[in-house]
């Protein structure tokens, strides 16, 4: 994971429906939780014991100088520490295409977590394959702000991409939804396939038993 | 009468006044330590500060290190000097006086009036001198715990400390956990590295080779083992900074003279400081203490303890961890720091670690440091949130 403390696409929109999918009473580790946005949410509106890992120091100190439960990781190296099932949620929101071993990372996270969710930005978005079919260039948009020498995402996929990946690795999708550039919830969320021209972003919730 | 004589009577004198508040267990209530012997009478100093609330949930213990003491926050008697967490302890700062109930004992094995080596040995009458057992961290927690219960405390809300601190608060989650709401475990590791040891065997060796230590009866002989407790006392506090620190502090810098001497005065400003540490250290100091004190850290090792899985030692646990640990430290580095987290995540504890970046090293922890500061205020805030403590009495 190569992000700073901030989140590597900037808007959060996707934290308030993230934190409408947790239950009142659960255990909750936040992978790559940046300045904290999601664990203070989770804090002010759920009956949630929650924590976080987060890759920047400095992050970090903020947060817990803020009352949050952080600690430094790197979730392409760290979650090997955690016990099997030891949260009843693991999240990893907008973080997964800044790792360096996807596949191996969302392994991680439905082992320790009863479920995972995940988001992640849509690289099959219509305004990203126009970007490259028309401009020939690196596509930069909303859900996707930088240019191809500065980014932090090295993992980028569509959401059949993603998809895919979960069925070969025999996890059970229990909820997608499709997100709009705005984060949320886009008129595509019941048809996956056009999801994954229109959609923005997407947020799954994972279970692997 | 010689100076050495003098200031011994000094000492007695002292001892005499005693270190009140004074806990005290019988004859008929024995200690029973790690190395098998039952100490009793038990005696321990302790202080405290602020007010223990209505249903007692308010409390936290304060765990001082190697040659701290319980005078954690107001006038030590013997120096004059103020409590050595001030800054960190009192009315609106980290540690609320105004809404915590703060408890600081002297641990077993020192010298500020808890049972030591300094204590009377009830079969000889003499003070107990290297008779005194070997005690452990666990012995330590043991015996505070015994202070907890008998202050009417079922749990404590937190337990700190930094370095030997440190370990006690360790040794509380992990043989206490159900009396711990929160620990802070402060620059500090889950055993002492080898290299600690062998700092810690220079400094024992530098006191029993003094001559006046006289194979640790000296209490009885009416002499002190000053040279030898200041050496140790210097090799250690090396130890307790930087190089960056020593560095900007005294770099090459000469002590009241222009050119060196050529001999073997303290012609370097570093050498006139150690010195002066050195010879303060012996006026509040017992010889015999320190080695008991510097063993106890050395036999310290959680995770032997726990069948060399650390992470046994926190199985389960519901306290809320928060580990600090300091760039320079090289003393208790943080990448040990990191290794109890790591053990703390494997339990699924609910933990936070924050490195804080100083050129201070280990003694950063008894220094003004605005991170350390914030850190622990969010943490005891949010902690209290939980446990439901309302902001006052």
């Amino acid at each position: 994971m190569v992000s700073d403390s901030a989140h590597p696409n900037g808007g959060r929109v996707d934290l308030q429906l993230i934190a409408s999918m947790i239950e009142a009473g659960s255990r909750v580790l936040d992978v790559g939780c940046g300045d904290g946005e999601l664990l203070r949410l989770l804090n002010a509106t759920r009956d949630v014991d929650c924590r976080g890992i987060e890759i920047s120091q400095k992050g970090v100190n903020a947060g817990v100088a803020q009352g949050l439960s952080v600690v430094q990781g790197d979730a392409d190296t760290d979650l090997v520490n955690y016990p099997t099932k030891g949260f009843d949620y693991v999240i990893l929101s907008q973080t997964l295409q800044a790792t360096r071993a996807p596949q191996r990372v969302l392994r991680e996270l439905v082992r320790i977590g009863k479920r995972a969710v995940i988001s992640f930005p849509n690289f099959g978005h219509w305004r990203v394959r126009m970007r490259i079919l028309l401009k020939g260039q690196m596509p930069v948009t909303g859900t996707l702000p930088y240019l191809w020498y500065e980014t932090p995402n090295i993992h980028l996929c569509s959401i059949d991409d993603f998809t895919d990946m979960t069925h070969s690795m025999g996890i059970t999708i229990e909820r997608f939804i499709a997100l709009d550039r705005q984060g949320k919830v886009s008129l595509t969320n019941h048809c996956q396939g056009l999801a994954n021209l229109l959609a923005a972003q997407a947020l799954f919730q994972l279970r692997m038993d | 009468m010689n100076s050495t004589t003098e200031k011994w009577e000094k000492e007695q004198r002292q001892v005499e006044l005693r270190f009140e508040p004074l806990m005290r267990f019988g004859m008929d209530a024995p200690l029973l330590l790690d190395c098998g012997v039952e100490l009793a009478p038990l005696e321990i100093a302790y202080q405290t500060y602020g007010v223990l609330n209505q249903d007692k949930s308010n409390a936290i213990l304060v765990c001082h290190a190697l040659t701290g003491d319980q005078y954690v926050a107001s006038t030590h008697p013997v120096t004059g000097r103020p409590g050595w967490w001030n800054t960190i302890i009192g009315p609106g700062r980290p540690v609320d006086t105004n809404r915590y109930f703060i408890i600081c004992a002297n641990v077993i094995g020192g010298c500020i009036g808890s049972t030591g080596p300094t204590s009377l040995n009830p079969a000889t009458g003499k003070p107990y001198g290297l008779s005194f057992p070997v005690i452990t961290i666990g012995d330590m927690v043991n015996a505070q715990a015994r202070l907890v219960d008998a202050l009417g405390i079922a749990q404590l809300f937190c337990v700190i400390g930094g370095s030997m601190g440190g370990m006690q608060v360790l040794q509380w989650a992990a043989a206490y956990p159900e009396k711990v709401f929160s620990a802070v475990p402060i620059a500090t590791a889950a055993w002492h590295s080898a290299q600690n040891i062998a700092f810690h065997e220079v400094g024992r060796q530098a006191i029993m080779a003094d001559p006046e230590w006289c194979g640790g009866d000296y209490p009885n002989q009416l002499r002190r083992p000053e040279k030898g407790l200041a050496v140790a006392r210097m090799a250690a506090h090396i130890t307790y900074l930087s190089e960056a620190a020593l560095h900007e502090k005294f770099g090459r810098n000469l002590q009241d003279r222009e050119k060196i001497g050529f001999g073997f005065d303290a012609d370097f400003q570093v050498e006139s400081y150690l010195r002066h540490q050195g010879s303060a250290f012996v006026d509040r100091f017992d010889a015999n203490s320190y080695l008991y004190l510097t063993r106890a850290m050395d036999y310290f090792d959680l995770t032997a303890e726990y069948g060399d899985v650390l992470a046994d030692a926190f199985r389960g646990t519901q306290t809320r961890f928060c580990l600090i640990s300091f760039t320079s430290d090289w003393l208790f580095p943080t990448s040990e720091s990191r290794d109890i987290v790591q053990a703390l995540n494997a339990s699924a504890a609910n933990v936070s670690f924050v490195e804080i970046e100083t050129q201070k090293g280990h003694d950063a922890f008894l220094l003004e440091e605005p991170e350390l500061f914030a850190t622990l205020t969010g943490f005891l805030n949010a902690a209290a949130q939980k446990r439901c403590l309302k902001n006052g009495f």
